[in-house]
């Protein structure tokens, strides 16, 4: 990346944003602004994709609402998310979960959990 | 004078507004430019600062040039470019940086745009062209060129295949998002034409509304 532009967006990169990586479940904190008031909104589900680097880079976050599945992309240096909290890690055979797309039912949800790994052996 | 600079463009990439809005910039190294030269109405005929911008080194610059810098007192410069109009309070010798622009909310950008050589009416114009199958054996073309005995010739300005792109282009009313002192930087909102590396033009927008 040019050295210039690296220099510009280098402030504004938010540290501790690597915690979580495809297939954990997580919660993600963001800041809504409704008129003047500030409240926080957790957006829950499971990352299937992670992609870009630097500034650009976004995560895109995946969950069963009501019936209908949900996807929402988050920046991963926005300034309005407060915490993404991993609720559960997981094993995954793919860089992108895409495939849980097709998914129906319980399926939709159904990641190899890597807690539940770990305790079997 | 308006406030204007030269500069380099050095490429795109995004930044958090106050509002926490991700917003894509263009990034320009510009300045500091010293000015070289000031041409009035009674010597040159017309009202023009001369600006310079890219110091060079000496071995690189013609003599005949050498004496015109070391006359202004400034090092010598890779660029030059003429800005119409009366000096008003800027003088030869003077070094313009972005400093200028720091009140500026909008501005326009002259350059050149990128090469795209010889190019059918379709990108050149935005022709439709015609059906890709069932045997239209009429795909990319431009169609008709004109009526039969009368006029019996082309009209002029008839849009035909050609070279594109390589000209002097103004985008305008640009919004400026940050202005980097220590580092000859500004940053503006959304794209600029010519490819990085470019050189270009920074002016005040001279189409910006007032209270804009």
């Amino acid at each position: 990346m040019n050295a210039i532009i690296n220099d510009i967006t280098k402030e504004q990169l938010k540290e501790g944003r690597d915690h979580f990586k495809v297939g954990d479940g997580v919660r993600v904190h963001t800041k809504v602004r409704e008129g003047d008031k500030e409240r926080i909104q957790i957006f829950a589900g499971i990352v299937i994709n992670r992609k870009g680097s630097g500034i650009h880079e976004t995560f895109t976050v995946r969950r069963i609402s009501f019936g209908e599945g949900v996807e929402r992309v988050f920046p991963v240096h926005s300034p309005n998310i407060v915490q993404v909290e991993v609720d559960r890690e997981s094993i995954t055979m793919r860089a992108r979960m895409f495939y849980l797309r097709d998914r129906i039912g319980k399926a939709a949800n159904k990641v190899k959990e890597k807690r539940l790994y770990e305790n079997k052996r | 004078m308006k406030p204007t600079i030269i500069g380099k463009k050095v490429g795109m990439t995004q930044v958090y507004d106050e509002n926490n809005v991700l917003i894509p910039v263009t990034v320009i190294e510009a300045g500091p430019c010293p000015v070289v030269q000031i041409k009035t109405t009674e010597k040159d005929g017309y009202e023009a600062v001369q600006l310079g911008f890219d110091v060079r080194k000496e071995k690189n610059t013609s003599k005949a040039q050498l004496t015109r810098f070391k006359a202004a007192g400034t090092a010598p410069l890779g660029v030059l470019k003429e800005v119409r109009g009366e000096a008003g309070e800027v003088n030869v010798g003077d070094v313009l940086t972005v400093a200028q622009f720091a009140e500026t909310k909008k501005v326009d950008i002259i350059g050149t745009t990128k090469g795209r050589g010889f190019q059918g009416v379709v990108k050149r114009w935005g022709f439709a062209g015609g059906p890709a199958s069932h045997g239209s054996m009429f795909h990319r073309r431009g169609g008709s060129y004109g009526m039969c005995q009368w006029p019996g010739e082309v009209l002029k300005g008839k849009k035909m295949p050609g070279h594109m792109g390589s000209t002097r282009r103004t985008t305008q009313n640009l919004k400026v998002v940050k202005v980097i002192e220590e580092q000859n930087l500004i940053l503006v909102k959304g794209s600029v034409h010519g490819p990085n590396g470019s050189t270009v033009v920074v002016r005040s927008a001279i189409k910006a509304k007032p209270s804009a």
